[in-house]
């Protein structure tokens, strides 16, 4: 799977990014079914609803460019190329995992597709994008960084920190807010005065720019544009993706005694399905209803084959505990 | 030999590193001021320029992160931090995520970052100026920390932790800055997790870090005139300490004080002290000393100071009344 669209004409592309955000769809809804079935352990964090900004962003990047994520991240390691046995594996706590069974959801990696990794703290991962992005420019390399993170992230002081230390060095750097509304139970309106988060960008310098998360060729668009300019050494750049998670902070369950407005809110997103959206679209451009509707059947054996690879995968050996608690020296 | 002081040391470990490794890259606030480092970093901004050689905006928690991202990607950064207390504000990215990558990811992505601080005690500055973190660190699984008491330490111990691929802190003491004494001119290594005996003895063991081996030094004067004949051990590496070494010398004398100028509980003293005595608990001849500051904050008032901090007068106690 390469994240890189191969631009065969528009119409593939746009096929293409259905097919990511298929795949991110199913993946985590099997997940929550094995969730609840009580197969799978880790604290899993589904990103169902909002899967057109990791295929949006991800197509217009290139392999060596780094992506770092938080603990929502099923879909950026997918759309960046990632592995999906490897992740199920991961979820599953086995050896054959991307982090060899130590990092179950929350912390995945995938090194070889560029990125780096992913983990819980939140936000926490935006200045080490920033590090990538001030590595890329000291070795005169083309390569962005991006990274993601939810609406709760910009509460952080680091955020605000790393989009400074990114504007002044003018690195090129990709932030990515998803903005779904919530931090675990916390709706933006109880933890901020204004939904004004893309002025944190004007406050350090760089653009910000708001996006309709849930409109991947909008993602998609918006993300290339900001790539050239960083490409260009023009610096870094705020992306507020605006979108809606549907289901709970954690876990398949749909929270809905959370927040006031939980129920309404539902009914509000819900008909703004960014797959429902593409794929409404690909048919008025005239592409074929049966080719769209095969997708799901290839996808779905696809992710039945990670799963039993998973559940027949070895768990890692006791004698693995002590291992990797220092990388070898390499000069 | 010819002769540097502790502070010229660091300053020539960073200017080799930096001409012979086009990863390394010095980062952190203070770095073009002497004002906080001293002559520790003096004109390295002139000579290798401020792309590599940058200032900080005040945002220890995003600089130390950067160099942390910039490590996982294959550079080899030094990130500064003028005072070991300001380095608090970086706690997440030294604690949560350098420490622990490389083990989270299964070995796939390592953090080859140096995190420079100053242990910068007394003169009046107080609480937020004076602390000597090394056990919060050292209690931490996938960290190193290191603490050169010697100007050959001090460049030796720099160019091990920039080559060492793990996360390393290191740390150096504004009292040693003027002290002087051998250093080779080129790279070389002092290797991680050796210590060092500075004085050979047969009666008591003296294990002493960073500023207190050079206390240490002047004790077993001391003590020497007095006929007590005392090994020292210079202990360089905080994590992982040199067991086998510290091991042998106890063995050996059967009587062990453990001078650490940084607080009594849960310090490095006490994990020392823990070790030997579960671990070869039939050697020892006596009770072990620690000579550690008292468990207050650093004061500011000089008259305070002088109660609060310990140094050669307290080691000969401590070794006194281990061989009483």
């Amino acid at each position: 799977m390469d994240a890189t669209i191969q631009v065969g004409g528009a119409a593939a592309a746009s096929r293409s990014l259905l097919r990511m955000m298929l795949l991110i769809r199913l993946v985590e809804e099997r997940i929550g079914e094995l969730v609840s079935a009580g197969e799978i352990k880790t604290p899993c964090h589904l990103s169902i609803g909002q899967e057109a900004i990791a295929a949006g962003v991800c197509a217009a990047l290139s392999r060596q460019d780094t992506v770092w994520g938080g603990h929502r991240s099923h879909g950026h390691y997918l759309a960046k190329g990632g592995d999906l046995p490897e992740m199920m594996a991961e979820v599953f706590g086995r050896v054959t995992g991307c982090s060899k069974g130590r990092g179950g959801s929350m912390h995945l990696v995938a090194p070889a597709q560029g990125l780096y990794g992913t983990v819980p703290l939140v936000g926490a991962t935006i200045p080490l994008a920033v590090g990538a992005g001030l590595a890329s420019k000291l070795r005169h390399e083309p390569h962005v960084a991006v990274a993601f993170f939810g609406d709760g992230a910009t509460e952080e002081g680091h955020f605000h920190e790393s989009l400074n230390l990114a504007a002044l060095y003018r690195l090129p750097v990709l932030f990515v807010c998803e903005n779904n509304f919530y931090s675990t139970h916390m709706p933006l309106s109880a933890r901020r005065l204004k939904d004004n988060i893309v002025q944190a960008a004007d406050a350090a310098g760089m653009p910000g720019i708001r996006l309709d998360g849930n409109d991947v060729l909008a993602v998609l668009d918006g993300t290339r544009q900001a790539v050239a300019q960083a490409r260009a050494g023009a610096g870094p750049c705020l992306l507020e993706c605006r979108t809606y998670r549907w289901r709970g902070h954690v876990g398949p369950a749909w929270d809905l005694e959370v927040g006031e407005r939980r129920r309404s809110e539902l009914d509000e997103w819900m008909p703004k399905d960014p797959i429902l959206r593409l794929r409404r679209r690909l048919i008025e451009e005239g592409q074929s209803t049966n080719e769209l509707d095969a997708l799901e059947p290839a996808i779905r054996g696809e992710i039945e084959a990670a799963v039993t690879f998973a559940r027949e995968s070895p768990l890692p050996d006791d004698s693995d505990l002590f291992r990797h608690v220092y990388a070898p020296r390499r000069t | 030999m010819r002769q540097c002081s502790y502070a010229q040391a660091i300053r020539e470990a960073h200017a080799e590193l930096l001409r012979h490794d086009p990863r390394v890259f010095v980062c952190g606030q203070g770095v073009w001021n002497p004002w906080y480092a001293g002559k520790s970093l003096l004109g390295l901004d002139k000579e290798f320029g401020r792309e590599r050689v940058f200032d900080c905006p005040v945002s220890e928690n995003a600089t130390t992160g950067a160099a942390i991202g910039a490590a996982i990607v294959g550079m080899r950064p030094i990130v500064f931090h003028a005072r070991m207390d300001f380095m608090l504000l970086a706690a997440d990215p030294i604690v949560n995520q350098a420490a622990n990558w490389s083990y989270l990811f299964g070995g796939q992505v390592s953090v080859p970052v140096v995190i420079r601080a100053v242990v910068n005690r007394g003169g009046e500055q107080g609480a937020q100026h004076s602390q000597s973190l090394q056990a919060l660190f050292a209690h931490i699984p996938g960290l190193k920390v290191v603490m050169p008491a010697t100007p050959y330490d001090a460049k030796g111990l720099l160019v091990a932790a920039v080559r060492d691929g793990n996360p390393v802190l290191y740390l150096d003491d504004r009292w040693l800055y003027e002290s002087e004494g051998d250093v080779p001119e080129g790279l070389y290594e002092v290797p991680i997790g050796s210590a060092a005996i500075r004085r050979s003895g047969k009666e008591v063991t003296i294990i002493a870090t960073s500023y207190m081996a050079s206390e240490a030094l002047k004790a077993a004067e001391t003590l020497a005139q007095r006929g007590i004949d005392v090994e020292l051990i210079d202990l360089r590496t905080i994590k992982p300490w040199d067991r086998d070494l510290v091991y042998s010398s106890v063995g050996k004398t059967g009587r062990l004080v453990i001078a650490d100028a940084a607080w009594m509980s849960g310090g490095i003293a006490a994990d020392i002290a823990a070790a030997v005595a579960g671990d070869i608990f039939h050697a020892l001849k006596a009770p072990i000393g620690r000579v550690c500051l008292p468990d207050v904050p650093a004061p500011t008032s000089a008259a305070l100071e002088r109660a609060y901090y310990v140094g050669a007068e307290d080691i000969v106690a401590s070794v006194e009344k281990v061989l009483l």
